[in-house]
């Protein structure tokens, strides 16, 4: 017989969002959507060089623009200052950090730099006096290519002797490392460009701060995904005390990495709004979000495999130049460090090593883009090992079948010191290669060939793990970053039984409220409905680490599944009180605590809920209310993986890369919500590919960026993509007690090495072993050519 | 210069500098954010509104060119009890939206792709769609939104 | 963005228009504004008066004239992609009208303000000089017909005088047969090259963005004349343009591309 209370499962089901309503009707509120009477508009007057001396500011004929109030350079502004712009992450005791401010004051560094702050009564009216601002500069040589600036034949900043910000290395094992390269059947060397990538979230950064009345406090709106990482760093760093500072994150849309930062517009607006009494906004224009917003990856990479002559490899060892670009934002240093650990992917190699060295360039500032490190290391390796089987005549999944690290050997303690937490790394690859039908693609490519057919075939595989769950504190300190790891959640029961979520996670798009309703509502047996989630407000949500690098489910949702096990068992200690009963004699099912063996004796738990409330009659020493607040710090990272597989087919005659289709199988552990998961693969996946395909920041040799408007970076549209073709297995991850892994980087990670994987395997019979990123018309074209011609 | 046209069904009016644009008169004179812009180039579509029944981008429209016509915005949609038209709850149903930046515009240019086309197939929702850019989605979804709205309106357009 | 400051005059008629033009030498005619408003945001374009033309209610048509069509300037794109008459008589001008920009631009942008504008790299100024068309010109003396191939003088620049306004394009018929290829990388954006072949008793070709202008193919046209075939004609096809480099293509790709697309637009005449 069932049991009639047995409750409903709900994690694990598809579930459509409750923040869809008003996103699609225009009620929710983005940071310019804001109504703030009496808002001053911020507008920069941007350095158009790269490198340059600012030798004179006239501002005079701005200043008396219509509904001009003030206009301000970097000078006028230092005294504003505690300290320079925050960089959370020095990753060496070494490492160098110039000075940053939110305004130039002598130099400027990278085109789009902040030289003058115009503020006026509208923003129509600010742009019209930044017209009007004269600024003189005196040019100087930029420093714009990786493997020109390691030289130091120029330096990107004049004060520096050196482009070289800091050298970091991984070298658990060098004499294995030696030894292996030594023996080694075969070897496989490679060097791959990680070109800069514009976030480009659909939604440009906006603010608006606002002072008290009288002053001292301040409310920041901002399009933030780090609304608590913020109000420290805005503390620090204008001088505010944390408790003046209310950080509040509206709806945000999309950030991908590049609201993961604290920008100089953040602190202008923060700093102008306490010195003009004023509340003071800001919204970027697409053409200055371009350059003043962070960019992504930007490396050349070294990647060399050894192996024996069966394919197995034995060693991999990699050499990294990495791009800060002209300053070091907030976590800008650790980027490459989120891959140095996972360079041998996922296959179970003898010996490792890895240095990477961090060098400044006249470019925007880089910093964390969705995968941070992760798709430039799935990239490498992955390239490599099909390198690796064109060496040695095998299929590309056959010599990843050799390599795999075994499912019966996780938990698996990798060579770079990980602890892979689960995975089925043959799973993927089998169920990928079947829903591709890898064998029937095979052959097609193969009559193609034959015949002629100047529409050529190319499949690529890529494998891939990534590290996320960011991130155990202590693990975090030995990298010498400046924060932890932890997530915290508070859930709370209220009177009438509804449940009220607080979390640190600060979502823009993910729809947490949706998923961590579903979490809570699984275990407390009730419906998501009656669970509200509240998040992105610092007074509402003191602690919080934020959202990014799919951490927020991971740490922040186990978070929040702990505090609601510890409310239960609170009210476990009501009810008991309640019915007379031992603690241990109940159980608890279906929203309703109830005598085990004696169902018929229960108590429902919004009776204990009230009975918390009310507080007439609880257990003696029992505080009143039924609440728990949690701060988990995870004990490892969770490494969700898998197996992509990309179908492309060439036009020989022009070189046009055109993706015909796209399989993916992601173990991203245990599924809270799987509608949500499929979303955050699908939006991964073209991002990955925009990346294989489309999109490059391109520089002119003045370090111009010449692609500052979406007519010119090419984000795909809907015409360049196909449906995918999804597919899933499950580990579940044994770090946390959802079993979870984290989803919101994974397709990005795999699908870039997938495509140019395939790009590169329907050029292989022309004897093409390499395509650059972004795999343009022209640049196929020209591969072709040149392997015709040879 | 004054302006007058239909909102939503509703008469407004507004006096602006001829400079003014459409997004810009919604936005900021009738207090209207929910039509978006991303960009200024004419190029993401997250400004899209209906401009007498057909889909602009709000953003390469002076206001003075709406005078005396009707703009109907993603606050129009849905019915005055708040129950959503049916391409926004296939929006909702499909999860065709993450962060809901370029949703007002993305649904906006559905109207108009779903009003054109007697039948759809994913082509043609594709290429409809062509003018606006997600960088959430991968349009996966947002297509199959679509092709869900036209099956489940039908007839009535 | 936001455009300089400019001062708006709305025209009730072609007459009134070439008057508020004649006013100002630095006023410029606002159409659909599609080619226009995107310069005038990145403050590429600064005109201290705009003459919206938009509400002249007899300039939006497509109709049979003897063994023309005449094209009212103002018809949109997505007017032109609907036009049952285009579609049956000049069906180019449909197809090309339909992969101009994205379906929001073609309910806004007109045939007019495209070809006023000029632009080599757009679609119609190519399709209508391939086809021959005649743009008829309205200024302050009267009315004055200028041939395609004499019209776009160079870049951004045409026979238009300050105070003219194109009111109407006149297309022959005849040309059933065509071949359009446009070449770009995302669909919504301008072409890299793009060809237009359209075939009556003669094959006519045209280039989208090989130089300044919209350029014939006279290499390609008179080596068919002549009788050579497909192929052969294909192989010469950038000679007589001017492609530029830009971030998209370098200048000799740019000619791979022609040849290459001129080879295919061929094909499609059958």
């Amino acid at each position: 017989m069932t049991d009639p209370v047995q409750q409903e499962q709900i994690i694990g089901k598809r579930r459509i969002r409750r923040e869809d309503p008003k996103l699609l009707s225009g009620e929710n509120r983005f940071a310019d959507d804001l109504v703030v009477p009496g808002a001053l508009h911020l507008v920069l007057v941007r350095s158009p060089h790269a490198h340059a001396r600012i030798q004179r500011i006239d501002v005079s004929a701005a200043k008396s623009m219509p509904g001009v109030v003030e206009v301000f350079s970097g000078k006028d502004l230092e005294s504003e200052w505690a300290g320079p712009m925050p960089c959370a992450w020095p990753v060496t005791a070494e490492m160098k950090n110039p000075a940053h401010y939110p305004l130039a004051v002598e130099y400027v560094h990278y085109a789009g730099e902040g030289v003058v702050a115009v503020v006026a009564r509208s923003q129509v009216e600010a742009v019209d006096a930044a017209g009007a601002v004269i600024v003189d500069y005196e040019e100087l040589a930029p420093v714009l290519e990786l493997e020109e600036a390691v030289k130091d034949t120029a330096l990107a900043h004049e004060d520096l002797e050196s482009n070289t910000s800091f050298v970091w290395a991984l070298e658990p094992n060098p004499e294995a490392v030696d030894a292996a390269f030594r023996d080694a059947a075969v070897t496989v060397s490679e060097r791959f460009v990680q070109q800069r990538l514009i976030p480009a979230a659909m939604e440009p950064r906006a603010m608006v701060v606002v002072p008290s009345p009288m002053g001292g406090d301040y409310t920041v709106y901002s399009s933030t995904q780090i609304p608590h990482v913020l109000r420290v760093m805005l503390a620090l760093t204008a001088g505010i005390s944390e408790t003046k500072l209310r950080v509040i994150a509206p709806s945000v849309g999309g950030g991908f990495g590049s609201k993961l930062d604290v920008y100089a517009e953040e602190l202008l607006c923060l700093a102008l709004a306490r010195r003009m009494r004023q509340p003071v906004r800001f919204t970027e224009e697409r053409g200055e979000g371009t350059m003043a917003t962070i960019h992504g990856r930007g490396q050349v990479q070294h990647i060399e495999l050894a192996a024996n002559a069966d394919g197995k490899v034995t060693a991999v060892r990699v050499k990294l130049l990495a791009d800060m670009g002209a300053y070091l934002q907030l976590v800008t240093p650790g980027v490459p460090l989120l891959g140095a650990f996972l360079y041998h992917g996922v296959y179970d190699v003898g010996a490792y090593s890895f240095t990477c060295t961090g060098l400044f360039t006249n470019k925007t500032p880089t910093d964390a883009y969705r995968g941070a490190g992760r798709p430039e290391a799935t990239y490498a390796i992955e390239r490599a090992m099909d390198s690796l089987a064109r060496r040695l005549e095998l299929d590309p999944a056959e010599i990843r079948r050799r390599n795999f690290i075994a499912a019966d050997k996780f938990p698996y303690e990798s060579v770079a010191g990980l602890v892979f937490d689960s995975g089925s790394y043959h799973a993927n690859l089998e169920k990928a290669l079947d829903k591709a039908g890898y064998s029937d693609l095979r052959r097609e490519q193969e009559q193609r060939r034959a015949a002629g057919n100047p529409r050529r075939l190319g499949i690529g595989v890529s494998c891939y793990v990534e590290m996320c769950g960011l991130a155990p504190s202590r693990v975090l300190a030995s990298l010498n970053y400046g924060a932890g790891g932890w997530e915290a959640a508070t859930v709370r029961i209220l009177p009438t039984s509804k449940v009220q979520v607080v979390t640190g996670t600060a979502p823009h798009g993910q729809g947490h409220e949706t998923s961590w309703s579903m979490i809570v509502a699984d275990k407390l047996g009730i419906s998501p409905d009656d669970v509200e989630v509240l998040h992105s407000d610092t007074a509402i949500a003191p602690y919080g680490m934020d959202t990014y690098g799919s951490r927020s489910l991971s740490v922040g949702g186990t978070a929040i599944y702990l505090a609601t096990e510890r409310v239960i068992e609170k009210a476990m200690k009501i009810a008991a009180h309640q019915m007379e009963v031992a603690e241990e004699d109940l159980e608890y099912v279906g929203a309703t605590f109830r005598v085990k063996g004696s169902p018929e004796q229960q108590l429902p738990l919004a009776a204990i809920a009230f009975e918390a409330f009310t507080a007439h009659n609880l257990p003696d020493g029992l505080e009143p209310n039924l609440e728990a607040s949690i701060s988990w710090d995870p004990p490892n990272f969770t490494f969700p993986n898998g197996t992509h597989i990309a179908v492309v087919e060439i036009d020989e005659e022009t070189g046009r890369v055109q993706l015909v289709r796209y399989i993916a199988v992601d173990d991203c552990g245990n599924q809270i919500n799987p509608l949500i998961v499929e979303g955050q693969v699908h939006g991964g996946i073209t991002q990955g590919v925009a990346q294989a395909l489309y999109e490059e920041a391109l520089y002119d040799s003045s370090g111009q960026l010449l692609n500052a408007s979406l007519a010119d970076y090419l984000v795909p549209s809907a015409c360049e993509m196909p449906s995918f073709e999804l597919d899933s297995t499950v580990t579940p991850s044994p770090t946390n007690p959802l079993g979870v892994k984290g989803v919101g980087e994974a397709g990005t990670i795999g699908s870039a090495p997938a495509v140019i994987n395939a790009v590169v395997d329907a050029l292989s019979d022309l004897g093409v072993t390499d395509c650059p990123m972004p795999a343009t018309p022209e640049r196929v074209y020209q591969l072709i050519q040149q392997a015709s011609s040879k | 210069m004054r302006v007058e046209l239909t909102v939503n069904g509703q008469n407004k009016a507004a006096d602006v500098e001829p400079r003014t644009l459409l997004v810009h008169l919604l936005r900021e004179d009738f207090g209207m954010t929910g039509t978006n812009v991303g960009c200024d180039t004419s190029s993401c579509g997250a400004c899209t509104v209906l401009l007498d029944g057909e889909s602009v981008k709000s953003c390469t429209v002076l206001a003075a060119q709406a005078d005396g016509r009707s703009v109907t915005t993603i606050e129009g949609l849905a019915s005055a009890d708040g129950t959503l038209h049916p391409l926004q709850r296939a929006f909702q149903e499909n999860h065709a939206l993450q962060c809901g930046y370029c949703t007002p515009g993305m649904v906006m240019v559905s109207m108009s792709i779903l009003a054109e086309n007697d039948t759809l197939d994913e082509a043609t929702v594709r290429e409809g769609l062509e003018g606006n850019l997600c960088r959430c989605t991968g349009y996966h979804n947002i297509v199959k939104a679509v092709l869900a709205a036209k099956e489940e309106m039908g007839a009535e357009l | 963005m936001y455009p300089s400051s400019f001062e708006y005059a709305r025209a009730a008629t072609v007459a009134e228009a070439i008057t508020m033009l004649s006013s100002d030498e630095d006023a410029k005619v606002l159409a659909g504004g599609h080619s226009l408003i995107p310069l005038m945001k990145l403050r590429l374009a600064s005109p201290s008066m705009l003459v919206d033309i938009g509400r002249i209610s007899d300039l939006s048509y497509v109709r049979k004239d003897g063994d023309q069509i005449a094209i009212g300037a103002l018809t949109r794109h997505r007017d032109l992609e609907t036009s049952e008459l285009l579609a049956r008589e000049v069906p180019v001008l449909s197809r090309v009208a339909g992969q101009i920009g994205d379906p929001s631009v073609r309910h806004a942008g007109t045939i007019g303000g495209s070809t006023a504008h000029g632009d080599g790299a757009a679609d119609l100024p190519a399709a209508l000089l391939a086809l021959g068309a005649t743009m008829v010109v309205q200024g302050p003396s009267g009315n004055r017909t200028v041939p395609a191939a004499e019209f776009f003088k160079g870049f951004l620049e045409t026979a238009l005088a300050p105070d003219e306004i194109l009111t109407e394009i006149r297309v022959p018929t005849g040309f059933s047969k065509f071949g359009f290829q446009k070449f770009n990388r995302r669909a919504q954006d301008w072409a890299i090259v793009g060809v237009v072949a359209v075939r009556s008793d003669r094959t006519n070709v045209s280039f989208i963005n090989m130089g300044p202008t919209p350029l014939r193919a006279s290499a390609v046209e008179e080596r068919l004349a002549a009788g050579a075939s497909v192929e052969e004609a294909a192989s010469v096809a950038d000679e007589g343009t001017s492609p530029s480099a830009d971030i998209n293509a370098s200048v000799d790709y740019r000619r791979h591309l022609a040849r290459v697309l001129v080879q295919r637009a061929l094909s499609e005449l059958g």
